[in-house]
């Protein structure tokens, strides 16, 4: 059985937040509400920063599943960590629980209302007919259903995002890392995402006279 | 005759007060469970047109499908792709 992830390969990406816009329009997700970012660390700091995109991660285990007090989620049999929004009442507990920030909330009204969650659906869509009219204005498009990984991954320029079964994006990024061939520095979170300078700045902007 | 006309006045009493009962109109919430509907199988779907490069599997064929998005996620190795 499948079990669908994301990885992204910090050394790769270039911060060019290509998956935040094919995401955007792929799904049209409203103004105010974005399924995928990009995270850079050490910005600004020369040869120590990196970067990595972030969306929901599908959790084996989704802490958000555990904490919905109406229990709107459910997990596909491909690992899809999806939810029904007829039944979600808004309430951003599933934001609190979330490791990743993924649970986004669009803004409704003028008092700033918060509407029903909305988060990255792996491009699979949701509880209505697959790649209806209905379907794609709650939740996307449904790429799986079309035969496609998401739309993000494979837009990727540098193909810093993987996506798709765990196993085999696994194997990928293995293969790309043993080819860089940094010894016993293989794997890790030095390699991912090196060593970073702990307090350290942005260099001051230069002035020009 | 008086019977059957009490009998249907009634009948329609019964199905009048009825009408007008109140019937349950929210999801009865069962603690960890999902509530929500049902949602359909990716691999129940037909493929798309060849001009939209939707791959090729049989309908409601799991493995066939499944080996459309192996090939597509192999298709994100480079190395595999240009050739070694």
């Amino acid at each position: 059985m499948a079990r669908m992830k994301f990885l992204c390969d910090a050394e790769r990406c270039i911060e060019c937040n290509g998956c935040v816009t094919a995401c955007k329009n792929e799904n049209e997700v409203p103004w105010g509400v974005n399924r995928r970012r990009v995270v850079t660390l050490n910005d600004g700091v020369i040869g120590a920063e990196k970067s990595i995109s972030v969306a929901c991660m599908h959790c084996s285990d989704a802490p958000c599943m555990a904490v919905c007090p109406v229990d709107c989620f459910y997990r596909t049999d491909d690992g899809v960590v999806l939810h029904d929004k007829d039944l979600c009442i808004g309430c951003g507990y599933c934001f609190y629980a979330c490791p990743f920030g993924a649970p986004q909330f669009p803004q409704a009204g003028a008092f700033g209302l918060r509407g029903k969650m909305d988060k990255c659906t792996f491009c699979a869509g949701g509880p209505e007919p697959d790649r209806s009219e209905a379907e794609f204005r709650k939740y996307g498009r449904n790429r799986l259903a079309e035969g496609k990984l998401p739309a993000c991954a494979e837009m990727c320029s540098t193909k810093a995002l993987l996506g798709g079964d765990g196993d085999v994006i696994a194997d990928i990024y293995r293969d790309r890392v043993v080819r860089r061939g940094k010894g016993s520095e293989v794997w890790g979170w030095g390699t991912a995402y090196g060593p970073g300078r702990p307090g350290a700045q942005p260099p001051a902007p230069v002035k020009k006279s | 005759m008086r019977t059957l006309f009490a009998s249907l006045t009634a009948l329609l009493f019964v199905v009048g007060a009825w009408g007008c009962g109140e019937q349950e109109q929210v999801v009865v919430y069962k603690q960890g469970k999902y509530q929500g509907k049902p949602d359909g199988r990716p691999w129940d779907n037909a493929p798309l047109a060849e001009v939209f490069r939707g791959g090729n599997w049989k309908q409601g064929d799991r493995t066939s499908w499944e080996e459309q998005i192996k090939n597509r996620q192999l298709a994100q190795h480079e190395y595999k792709r240009i050739g070694q």
